[in-house]
């Protein structure tokens, strides 16, 4: 019960704003999307448009290889998983699980002892006579999903599930999603603007800007090496330094780096250090040194905010190894290995 | 302080309970004038007024049409509701505001152009008149209280139907209907108390079948009887009995 997804050139517009602008996508059968972004970006309307909730201004949509632009939710292969969970209020858990058996015409019993059976495998057995209104945010998202995954849809589609709940629960409910996930064998897309969620249950990621794909690749690979600024501001914490053209390579505030990796053009460009690669020590490409601002313990580093000698102007985050005692006020030596940086062309600056 | 409370709370309850409780405590006097002294007690009248052949008709026709009109008022009023909840339609700020506004229209004038619109049509007055009347003023009622219990979570919970493979029929059937019973249920009571109460409407339009309150009036025209006070706490005790099947079956089950 798995599908491939195919999205080409789509389109879509809320009167004169443009909600999604030329988004392409391959999603693979049995692969876990996860859709990333800051509201407004357009991942929920993507996801209507796979629901079938939206039919999209222009472009197409294709699950298992055939069109489904403009078939309706309940002729597609898909299931959707509300924000709010949406459970029937007036149903018992066994009710709502069996709703989208009893709408392909299943027999009772059957349509039960399989409700029945969706229900202790989220951890609910013995609750199928409860109503939703007697469970925990953490248990309806567990019915939720027992219902969605009842009519054994070829593709789950997910929004933003885990929004709702405490955050404990809602690192437990990742793994289960994922678990359920690799059992099932479904093609699940999720929506959330959580980074940490995304990399933690992704097998691809899709970060979204403005209506736009900005970057598309497994959360290691867009963590390292965003394919874009917004993609690597977005996915966690960067130190960003403006750099221009240089006579060999490019000048920053910490002077001369040698990066082949920089994009062609003038500049200027944004060089992106992500705060667990800066090193205390002299191997690589030197910051300087420094002196330690606030520093706080955060069990496998200390936060440190790092006043530069070299650049008084520029403040970075680093994410320090407990050994080197960053106590504030403290002094350091800096560097980072400079074929991790990630270059780009600053925002405003011509392509 | 404390004292003082109380004496509100007396007095208060005492303002609104007298009459009817007057009333009440009359139609058990044995005596034709319901007035005091206090003479009795005896069940005289409710004898009277259950052997009364025109009377017991007038109870009939006034609970067919209080059922009859409030029925039809919770099925337009529903039907309603969902288009205008459900669908984005041109001007539907101005269709809502139509829907509500006989609300302010008093009775009386409801009343009036029914009875002008009948003559002019050649539609006779009788019990289906004043059901149609009563329609009248109880869809917007019903339309305003089904249409406030149908927020952006139910409309995401009927998406979660459709989603799942349900039509049209059946996730109106299967899911909004009953999700939103307790509204449904308010509305049709009140409707039905509203109805049954109501005498202008079913004055105007009606003219030998008639509903209980104009059997009443016209009783009372041949002045205050021992027989009425029974008649008018029978229909208190109706009235009193649905709101209390209301408060314990719809609004008691809601606060889980």
């Amino acid at each position: 019960m798995t599908a491939p997804i195919t999205i080409e050139s789509l389109c879509h517009d809320f009167q004169d704003f443009r909600a999604l602008s030329d988004i392409a996508l391959e999603i693979d059968a049995g692969e876990y999307i996860v859709l990333l972004g800051p509201s407004g970006c357009g991942k929920t309307t993507l996801l209507s448009i796979l629901g079938g909730f939206i039919v999209p201004s222009r472009g197409a949509v294709k699950i298992g290889g055939r069109d489904m632009t403009g078939v309706a939710p309940a002729k597609r292969p898909t299931t959707t998983m509300f924000q709010d969970y949406a459970l029937f209020p007036h149903m018992t858990l066994r009710d709502n699980v069996a709703f989208g058996l009893r709408m392909r015409g299943m027999a009772r019993r059957e349509r039960h002892a399989r409700a029945e059976r969706l229900l202790e495998l989220v951890g609910l057995h013995g609750d199928a006579g409860k109503r939703p209104h007697e469970l925990s945010g953490g248990q309806r998202q567990r019915v939720a999903l027992a219902r969605a995954l009842a009519v054994e849809p070829d593709v789950l589609l997910l929004d933003e599930p885990l929004g709702a709940l405490d955050l404990k629960l809602r690192r437990s409910m990742q793994d289960e999603l994922k678990s359920l996930q690799r059992e099932f064998g479904t093609t699940f897309i999720h929506v959330t603007h959580d980074q940490e969620e995304a990399m933690a249950i992704a097998d691809r990621i899709v970060v979204m800007n403005r209506g736009r794909i900005e970057d598309v690749g497994p959360p290691e690979r867009v963590y390292q090496q965003p394919a874009s600024l917004f993609a690597a501001n977005f996915m966690g914490e960067t130190n960003r330094l403006p750099a221009t053209r240089g006579p060999q390579g490019l000048e920053t505030p910490f002077g001369h780096l040698a990066a082949p990796q920089a994009p062609s053009g003038d500049g200027p460009f944004t060089v992106c250090l992500r705060p667990e690669q800066i090193r205390s020590g002299t191997d690589g490409w030197s910051l300087g040194s420094a002196r330690v601002g606030d520093s706080a313990f955060f069990g496998t580093h200390f936060r440190c905010h790092l006043h530069c000698d070299d650049d008084a102007e520029t403040t970075l985050i680093a994410h320090l190894p407990p050994e080197v005692q960053p106590r504030p006020g403290a002094r350091l030596t800096l560097s980072v290995d400079p074929a991790r940086l990630t270059i780009f062309a600053a925002e405003g600056a011509a392509p | 302080m404390r004292r003082l409370q109380w004496g509100y709370l007396f007095v208060a309850f005492a303002f609104i309970y007298l009459p009817v409780a007057s009333l009440v405590l009359f139609s058990f006097k044995d005596g034709s004038l319901p007035l005091p002294p206090f003479e009795g007690p005896t069940l005289r009248w409710y004898a009277e007024v259950f052997g009364d052949r025109r009377l017991m008709a007038a109870l009939g026709h006034s609970l067919m049409v209080a059922v009859g009109s409030s029925l039809t008022a919770c099925v337009l009023g529903f039907l309603a509701a969902y288009g205008l909840a459900r669908h984005v339609l041109p001007g539907s700020v101005w269709l809502r505001g139509l829907l509500i506004a006989p609300m302010t229209v008093s009775y009386l004038i409801v009343g009036l152009g029914l009875l002008i619109v009948f003559n002019q049509l050649g539609i006779g007055l009788s019990l289906w008149a004043a059901g149609i009347g009563h329609v009248v003023i109880n869809l917007p009622l019903c339309f305003a209280i089904i249409y406030a219990s149908m927020g952006a979570q139910q409309q995401n919970i009927e998406r979660a139907a459709r989603d799942l493979g349900a039509g049209e029929v059946r996730v109106i059937t299967q899911v909004t209907v009953p999700m939103l019973a307790p509204a449904i249920l308010a509305a049709f009571f009140l409707a039905m108390t509203l109805s049954w109460d109501e005498f202008v409407i079913a004055f105007l339009l009606t003219r030998f079948e008639v509903t209980l309150p104009v059997e009443i009036w016209s009783l009372l025209r041949s002045g205050l009887s021992s027989k009425t006070n029974a008649i008018g706490s029978i229909v208190f005790l109706g009235s009193a009995a649905i709101v209390l099947l209301l408060e314990l079956f719809i609004f008691g089950r809601r606060r889980p």
